[in-house]
């Protein structure tokens, strides 16, 4: 009673959505993004992502000039950064993101330049690993919305 | 990672100093080097005492042996003494006879030949005398008289004849064995002489010194005896004696046959060496018996004094034994068995403590080993989870690429290889997520969240996850909860999610038909269920109408057997009675005081099974139930062995039945906490707020043969609120319809009947129509029900057909959850329309809404995404957003006047934090109210209520830490958590809106 590419396509998100709340990438914070999405606000999800992206990666970005040019680095300003990636993480249910986020205000805390590096390391990793993974989510999400719109009351 | 670093050294750190707390070297260990010395002091102990024993025995032996020694001694003097005395006494009366006989008598009774007789004759009395002889006293004037009368000259010793004297004492009479002596004169020796002369003065029996007797050359004494010839008076002086003397009685004593005699009839003479002395001259002993120079053991002896009844003369015996006292094998043989025995425990104590020594080392030596290995599997888990890290980011990097080459024009070929790398890509880094996780939870990383959750909303969700693989698969997937199971538990979600996500995955893939059926409840609640095992009815049902009805063997959810019996109909039946008979009292559910929740979650499939042989090590990590089986479904075979771990952090335990080709039933326990009580309630309402409440009331019949599906069906439709009967065929409901009652007087008019999608195949065959069932005659009085299809798969054909035959309505697609009910309810039903744009608004929503609508709301955060999740939450319900991005941005736009109905501040912001902004905008609001008050309204249009006071709710992550006193202390309205939940928006905006 579905489109077929549509439900193709749904298949495809759901499982990729399963895949990363099985891995923890996402919580239940997405969803509730999700719901938010309405036909007023028709790419409310994408657009906040697209902000997230940018906030992010400009706050990254300050991260790693922080922890490498300087050799004292500033670590309060870093956990003012982090507070920040923190705060839009657990807005959009980066869950995972999240998590490192508070292990590098961990290790900023106790000015473990090492370990920040770790952190920092592992947590441009789980970032680029949520772009990705979100970006597919898009392309998919527009892919469905192309087809016919059939909704299915999941997404509800 | 660089935590990992800092915590595997500080791991090392509290290792090593585990070990050296452990070091604490006992007594033996810290002695070691003096074990021998020990030994051998112990063994120079062992041998004093042992001498120390030997000496005491010996001493005591010797001690012993003198006193038998004193003893025997005494005896053979006693003896002697008493045999020499009946001797003399013999002697003594012979002296009488003679004295009587010979010189009373007148003329002589006694001659030579009579004494002799006599005393031959009586010599048996006088065993130690050799023979006896009388002497008379001659003074010199009787001398020749004297010889005359006798016809012998007297004469001397040597046999000449005597010299001239004073007076001589020959012998005139004597006993046979002596008679060389008569005509003898005694006086003339000088050894007889002195005795006759001190006989005669005392008138006792004198003795003389011993000399060697005349005829056997013996040593021997003479007793000499006085004769008196008239009566002494009855003290005579030595004169009158003297005078009175008659003769003399002499007698020689063999005294070395006497003893040797004696010492003959004793016992153990042989032992001993006996001497006699006289000691009358005591600086020169005579010897009167034994040998001057005997060997004999000379360091023992006794001497004893000998009375022979002469006070003149003395006499002693001195005894002692013939040989050296023997060496005493008693006390040498206790003594070295004492050595050997304490040189024996020695040995034994000496062998225990190096034991002990030994021992400590190794233990010392393992613990060492065990803390390496320790600390290597530590580094292997935190070398697992580096490279799993390390190999993820390439890995991300490739999948990404990937992705980007499939949107690019590909041709099928490529695609298709794409299309594989990528599988390919996506399982290794699940692969790699799951040996993270593994090795998180060995290196103890892992660390169990306890936040409140719904467990029913987590489960559908993995449902839904699922429910695309089961659709295609053909694969009833259920979920059934039961009512005891409280709404909200505090655990950690993601986890719970990840173990049931894991076993149904596994459930699913193994599973070619028949269902999966996932059930939670309490896990006390199997040994109600079993209590109750008796009853066979549920609900009015008869039992008939199950069997029938269904057609199947099994009574499980898809008819399919399952591995578990316990699963089946006639055990969970009970689970629900119990459950509806607590549903009746669920205000008292909460009240339960218990801090914690048991919960028994079981995943039953009818999939492949398990062989028998692998069973036993299902849960442990990279081990499938045989190699083919990572051929045919892949995986890795480390997802069991993850939920054990994370069924066993959240307190529980795992386990499973599996019969192969039947099935499979895991079932693990899980504890979580129960939520406090004004928790659970503030929790309940946002969590319930995403099942609409609009059907609260509708009536519902489930048409369904089986059950446990009917009680699924059933549960998720009573989440929704709605009242549910089941039916176990279309023509009772049609009957009960008719008759406007189902069950045992309930009257029921139903609103929605949802029919399983066997039942109407079954009853389709026969010919059977929906349509034709009877509606119209209760159509007029009750709104038609909706007929609702329920399916796990349905064709093209089938869906039409459905339609054709009434089910018009719509057709539910399984797996069944509550908030997809929800929705088709909706479009069926027309509820949702009213509400906004399909998307079913509950009553706070849209209350919300109307608080919300047409109000200028500022939100002030320097987040931007925040700002705009909030923004865009606010807007959803009508408001009118601005945003400003820091504290002082949002000073100015709250500047008076402003037309701000309230505002939304984060707390935690550089620069201006939430709480410095909202003082200072109070301290704006006051002047300016000060002002107002003092003078003049100027600018009464914008002011409300005459005074100055926009809303200010903080907005934080953490409701923790901010605490609400915080909030209020700076003059704050309220706070609400952020990311925005409805409900609590709602109940935060409500406060002041509500005029």
């Amino acid at each position: 009673m579905l489109g077929l590419g549509a439900d193709r396509l749904r298949a495809d998100m759901n499982r990729l959505l399963a895949l990363l709340f099985h891995q923890g990438v996402l919580d239940e914070q997405f969803l509730q993004l999700q719901q938010l999405q309405d036909e007023s606000s028709p790419n409310f999800v994408s657009e906040v992502v697209n902000i997230y992206f940018h906030e992010s990666e400009k706050l990254l970005r300050n991260l790693r000039a922080l922890l490498l040019d300087t050799e004292l680095s500033d670590y309060k300003k870093m956990g003012i950064h982090l507070n920040q990636l923190m705060g839009s993480s657990s807005s959009i249910g980066a869950k995972r993101v999240r998590n490192v986020c508070v292990a590098f205000r961990a290790a900023s805390e106790q000015n473990n330049r090492a370990g920040c590096l770790r952190a920092l390391e592992l947590l441009e990793h789980e970032y680029c690993y949520l772009k990705n993974k979100l970006h597919e989510l898009f392309q998919i999400e527009q892919q469905r919305a192309l087809s016919a719109g059939i909704r299915y009351p999941m997404q509800n | 990672m660089g935590l990992k670093m800092q915590s595997h050294q500080s791991l090392a750190v509290r290792l090593n100093e585990q070990m050296g707390t452990k070091r604490g070297y006992t007594l033996i260990q810290s002695y070691r080097a003096w074990l021998p010395k020990f030994l051998i002091f112990w063994v120079f102990l062992m041998a004093i005492l042992s001498m120390f024993i030997y000496n005491g025995m010996d001493a005591d032996n010797k001690v012993r042996r003198k006193e038998v020694l004193s003893s025997m001694c005494d005896q053979r003097a006693r003896m002697l003494q008493d045999q020499f005395s009946v001797s003399v006494n013999h002697v003594h009366a012979l002296a009488i006879l003679v004295s009587t006989f010979h010189y009373y008598k007148n003329p002589s009774a006694i001659d030579q030949e009579t004494f002799a007789e006599y005393t031959a004759r009586t010599a048996f009395e006088r065993p130690l005398l050799s023979g006896v002889a009388y002497a008379q006293r001659v003074v010199d004037s009787e001398r020749e008289n004297f010889e005359r009368q006798h016809g012998w000259t007297i004469k001397t010793m040597k046999r000449e004849p005597s010299p001239l004297r004073d007076e001589y004492a020959p012998v005139i009479f004597s006993q046979e064995t002596v008679s060389y002596i008569e005509s003898l004169d005694m006086m003339s020796g000088e050894e007889d002489r002195e005795n006759i002369l001190r006989s005669r003065a005392t008138g006792k029996a004198v003795l003389t010194s011993p000399f060697r007797l005349l005829g056997s050359h013996h040593l021997g004494v003479v007793l000499t005896f006085p004769v008196y010839k008239s009566k002494l008076p009855s003290s005579p002086t030595v004169e009158e004696r003297i005078e009175a003397t008659a003769g003399y009685l002499g007698g020689a004593f063999d005294v070395e046959s006497l003893v040797e005699n004696l010492l003959g009839q004793l016992a153990g003479n042989q032992a001993f060496l006996v001497n006699v002395y006289d000691i009358t001259n005591s600086s020169d002993p005579l010897i009167m018996y034994g040998h001057q120079n005997q060997d004999g053991d000379m360091s023992l002896v006794h001497e004893s004094k000998l009375d022979f009844g002469d006070p003149f003369r003395k006499h002693q015996m001195i005894c002692s034994y013939h040989q050296k006292a023997p060496t005493s094998w008693t006390a040498l043989t206790t003594a070295f068995l004492f050595f050997v025995i304490g040189l024996l425990v020695g040995y034994i104590l000496y062998g225990a403590a190096i034991h002990i020594v030994k021992v400590e080392d190794d233990f010392h030596e393992m613990q060492e080993l065990k803390g390496r290995a320790e600390a290597a599997d530590v580094a292997k888990s935190q070398f697992l989870a580096t490279v799993s890290h390390e190999i993820r980011t390439p890995m991300n990097g490739i999948l990404g690429m990937l992705a980007l080459l499939l949107d690019t024009d590909l041709s099928s070929t490529q695609r298709d290889y794409a299309q594989t790398a990528q599988a390919c890509g996506k399982a290794l880094i699940a692969l790699i997520n799951e040996v993270l996780d593994r090795a998180k939870i060995e290196a103890g990383k892992l660390e169990l969240e306890a936040v409140p959750f719904d467990l029913r909303s987590i489960l559908d969700d993995v449902l839904s996850l699922f429910s695309e693989k089961s659709r295609n698969k053909g694969i009833e997937l259920a979920v059934f909860v039961s009512d005891k199971v409280p709404d909200i538990v505090m655990g950690d979600p993601g986890r719970f999610r990840q173990v049931i996500t894991n076993l149904v995955g596994n459930s699913v893939k193994f599973t070619e038909r028949g269902h999966i059926f996932v059930k939670v409840h309490l896990a006390e609640s199997p040994k109600a269920m079993m209590n109750g095992k008796s009853e066979s009815t549920l609900n009015g049902v008869p039992n008939e109408d199950v069997l029938t009805s269904g057609g199947c063997q099994f009574k499980t959810l898809s008819g399919c057997e399952a591995a578990d019996d316990r699963n089946c109909w006639d055990t969970f039946k009970h689970l629900i009675d119990d459950k509806e008979f607590r549903y009746g009292s669920s205000s008292n559910r909460v009240a339960t005081n218990e801090e914690y929740v048991t919960l028994m979650v079981c995943v039953e499939d009818t999939g492949i099974g398990i062989p028998l042989r692998a069973q036993d090590r299902v849960f442990m990590p990279f081990m499938q139930a045989d190699s083919s089986t990572s051929r045919n479904y892949g995986g890795t075979g480390i997802g069991l062995s993850i939920s054990k771990c994370l069924v066993e952090l959240m307190g529980g335990q795992i386990s499973f039945i599996s019969r192969p080709h039947v099935g499979s039933t895991f079932s693990f326990t899980a504890v979580f906490g129960r939520c406090k009580k004004n928790a659970f309630d503030e929790m309940k309402k946002p969590k319930s707020e995403d099942l609409p409440s609009g059907f609260r009331g509708l009536k519902a019949i489930v048409v369904d043969g089986k059950p446990v599906r009917a009680a699924v069906t059933k549960y998720h439709l009573k989440r929704l609120g709605i009242l549910v009967e089941v039916a176990s065929n279309i023509k009772t409901v049609t009957l009960s319809t008719k008759n406007g009652s189902v069950t045992s007087g309930n009257i029921m008019h139903p609103d929605i009947v949802l029919v399983e999608k066997d039942l109407w195949i079954s009853i389709e065959d026969g010919g059977f129509c929906v349509r034709q069932l009877d509606w119209e005659q209760n159509g007029h009085m009750f709104k038609l029900p909706k007929m609702i299809l329920l399916a796990t798969n349905i064709s093209n054909a089938e869906f039409d057909k459905a339609k054709a035959a009434g089910f018009a309505d719509t057709v539910i697609m399984k797996p069944l959850r509550a908030s997809m009910i929800a929705a088709c309810l909706q479009q069926v039903l027309g509820i949702g329309k009213k509400r906004q744009q399909g998307r079913d608004m509950p009553n706070g929503s849209s209350f919300l809404q109307s608080l919300l609508c047409g109000k200028k709301i500022l939100v002030v955060d320097d987040n931007m995404v925040n700002r705009r999740v909030a923004a865009g939450a606010l807007k959803k319900f009508g408001a009118d957003v601005d945003c400003a991005e820091s504290g002082k941005v949002a000073l100015k736009k709250l500047q008076l006047p402003h037309c701000f109905d309230a505002c939304f501040m984060d707390i935690q912001m550089p620069e201006m934090d939430g709480f410095e902004a909202t003082r200072r905008i109070r301290q704006m609001e006051s002047q300016a109210n000060q002002q107002m008050n003092g003078g003049p309204a100027v600018e009464e249009s914008t002011c409300r209520k005459g005074e100055w006071h926009v809303p200010i709710l903080a907005m934080t992550a953490d409701v923790i830490h901010a605490t609400y006193d915080e909030c209020l202390k700076c003059g704050m309205d309220g706070y609400v958590s952020k990311p925005f939940e409805e409900e609590n928006l709602y109940q935060a905006v409500a406060k002041f809106f509500k005029s």
